[in-house]
């Protein structure tokens, strides 16, 4: 490589991250402000850099709101939708991918044609339907509509038409069942794309907002991104309670991300159809 | 006879293991979308009961005002966000590839990071960086315009500000599919061009941006579609306000149905939405795949 080339890459490098640094001040800007003092946060000498260590608004925001409420709440209901979709999601992909019945094209072109139906176009009568099966303000309410997740059947349904033939013999000839097939073979051998679809399954029902918003109206339960919208309202502006309020809403899901980057970015681009 | 037991047994097994799925879709996602063709020709409240009403909800939603605001910043808000958020995830995905390693790991981790974040946690931040008396953005602002604004109270900058925050939230999807896009691109391609005596200039526009189409298509046409959609960011910053200039069609069917009790003209709105959604889609897809046979 040339000298000419090594200092190229360097800036490029350093641009990049600089960027990168300035995408995400946001995030720093709200740590900074979390841990300070209400009173230093609006005054005229606060800088950029953290002048102090203050967990006030933090021991506030868990003491004197709803926050735990809310994120058992949150935990509740990502958990069960999270395990239901993947659950429902595999036993119906692979039925689609490895059986013969009468319907099953049938079955796999409404799966498909559902992904072209906003789910935000359905709110009213989701409503109306929660409301006759008395789901109001209850974590059925929540979780219900959110378990319809096609785009798992289809990327299942992928990955378990890949799977070679002769991995089903051997327990065909012992006689064992789909089930046992399914359970014994085709999940363990997708392991990775199971904990790759089970992260985004969680961040996306974590991060619902319109249909808990609509669906819970009683603060205590109300799910962590539609609680946290409550705090402004009950404490005016408070600005290092708003900020530790909404980085504790954010803590696990950024962990989650952290912790499973790879699969997380696995997940994203196998599922909307582009491999990496 | 054992031939024809047996197969009848294979059908029930594959029918147990498709029904759960199909028992949870055809409650919350089948009947749904039978009833909310049949509510949008009621007059029903929310809640309860309501008399045939042929298309009235269509003929008033034809002559409501707010309808047509609601359209307009729809899509306004649709070129606000579309082509800059694909532009700018294209850059900073070019970027980011160029990097090895940990590095492309950390610059990665840094833009993809916000869209992992609860939507009214990113606008809470949002809100408090353009605060209009304490906001770390306001001197920028005023730097460009001689004062502070209240952007989020302003009609003018309202929506443009959403945007900035939409783009901020979600740019790290398109990063990533423009990033796989990328990784699928052959190296010996450039290889091959660069034997060839290609500037660096010409392997882009050559050899990246072709190749690279169907995932632009894709973005975009994803973008579209969502940026359609958009509720969220608009009630929490704004609430459709100031005077409307922030309103759009699900916060429209939001207050009519939620606030207003009409949810047989709520339903009506909801059943256009669906529809402009799959025909752009549809026509897009189309427009999109011509586009790219072209080249």
């Amino acid at each position: 490589m040339t000298r000419q080339r090594r200092f190229e890459n360097l800036a490029l490098t350093g641009t990049t991250l600089v960027a990168g640094l300035i995408w995400i001040f946001p995030l720093y800007w709200a740590f900074v402000t979390s841990i300070r003092s209400e009173n230093r946060v609006v005054s005229e000498g606060a800088g950029l850099f953290p002048d102090e260590f203050n967990l006030s608004s933090y021991v506030d925001a868990l003491f004197n709101t709803s926050l735990i409420d809310w994120y058992i709440n949150s935990i509740g209901t990502s958990v069960i939708i999270t395990a239901v979709v993947l659950l429902t999601g595999m036993m119906c992909a692979y039925a689609l991918s490895q059986m013969q019945f009468p319907g099953r094209r049938l079955l796999y072109g409404i799966v498909l044609a559902s992904f072209m139906v906003p789910a935000q176009a359905l709110v009213v009568p989701q409503f109306v339907l929660m409301n006759d099966l008395d789901l109001i303000n209850r974590w059925g309410g929540i979780i219900l509509p959110q378990l319809v997740v096609p785009v798992v059947i289809i990327v299942y349904k992928q990955f378990f038409d890949a799977v070679p033939k002769e991995m089903k013999e051997a327990v065909v000839l012992d006689g064992g069942g789909d089930y046992t097939l399914l359970f014994k073979v085709y999940l363990p051998l997708n392991w990775g794309i199971t904990t790759a679809l089970g992260i985004i399954t969680f961040i996306m029902s974590w991060n619902a907002f319109l249909w808990p918003f609509l669906v819970i109206t009683t603060e205590d339960m109300m799910t962590i991104p539609v609680g946290i919208t409550q705090v402004n309202d009950a404490f005016g502006v408070a600005y290092a309670r708003i900020m530790s309020v909404a980085l504790l809403a954010a803590a696990p899901v950024v962990l989650a991300y952290l912790i499973f980057q790879k699969r997380v970015t696995e997940a994203v681009m196998i599922s909307s159809g582009v491999k990496g | 006879m054992a031939m024809i037991r047996n197969r009848s047994r294979h059908r029930l097994v594959a029918y147990s293991l498709i029904l759960p799925f199909v028992a949870i879709f055809a409650l919350v996602f089948a009947y749904p979308v039978i009833e909310v063709v049949r509510m949008s020709f009621t007059d029903a409240p929310l809640i309860g009961g309501g008399e045939w009403v042929g298309f009235d909800n269509y003929a008033r939603l034809l002559s409501d005002k707010l309808f047509y605001t609601s359209l307009v910043n729809n899509g306004y808000f649709v070129l606000l966000t579309v082509i800059p958020t694909t532009v700018i995830a294209l850059i900073i995905a070019l970027a980011v590839n160029r990097l090895s390693g940990r590095m492309q790991a950390l610059a990665l981790v840094m833009f993809f990071m916000p869209y992992v974040l609860p939507v009214s946690v990113v606008t809470q931040i949002w809100a408090w960086m353009l605060d209009f008396q304490f906001g770390i953005l306001q001197p920028a602002i005023e730097f460009f315009t001689g004062k502070p604004v209240p952007v989020f109270k302003n009609p003018f900058w309202v929506m443009p500000a959403v945007a900035v925050v939409t783009i901020w939230w979600t740019n790290g999807f398109n990063v990533l599919l423009f990033l796989a896009g990328l990784r699928n691109i052959p190296e010996e391609l450039y290889e091959a061009a660069k034997l060839d005596g290609a500037t660096r200039k010409q392997l882009f526009f050559k050899v990246t941006w072709p190749l690279l189409w169907p995932v632009t298509a894709l973005v975009l046409t994803l973008q579209l579609i969502l940026q359609l959609k958009i509720f969220d960011q608009v009630y929490l910053l704004s609430e459709g306000g100031p005077f409307n200039s922030s309103y759009v069609l699900l916060l429209m069917v939001y207050r009519e149905a939620f606030q207003l009790n009409n949810g047989g003209y709520a339903a009506a709105i909801s059943l256009v939405l669906f529809l402009i959604i799959v025909v752009i889609s549809v026509l897009q897809f189309q427009i999109l795949r011509i586009g790219g046979k072209d080249k």
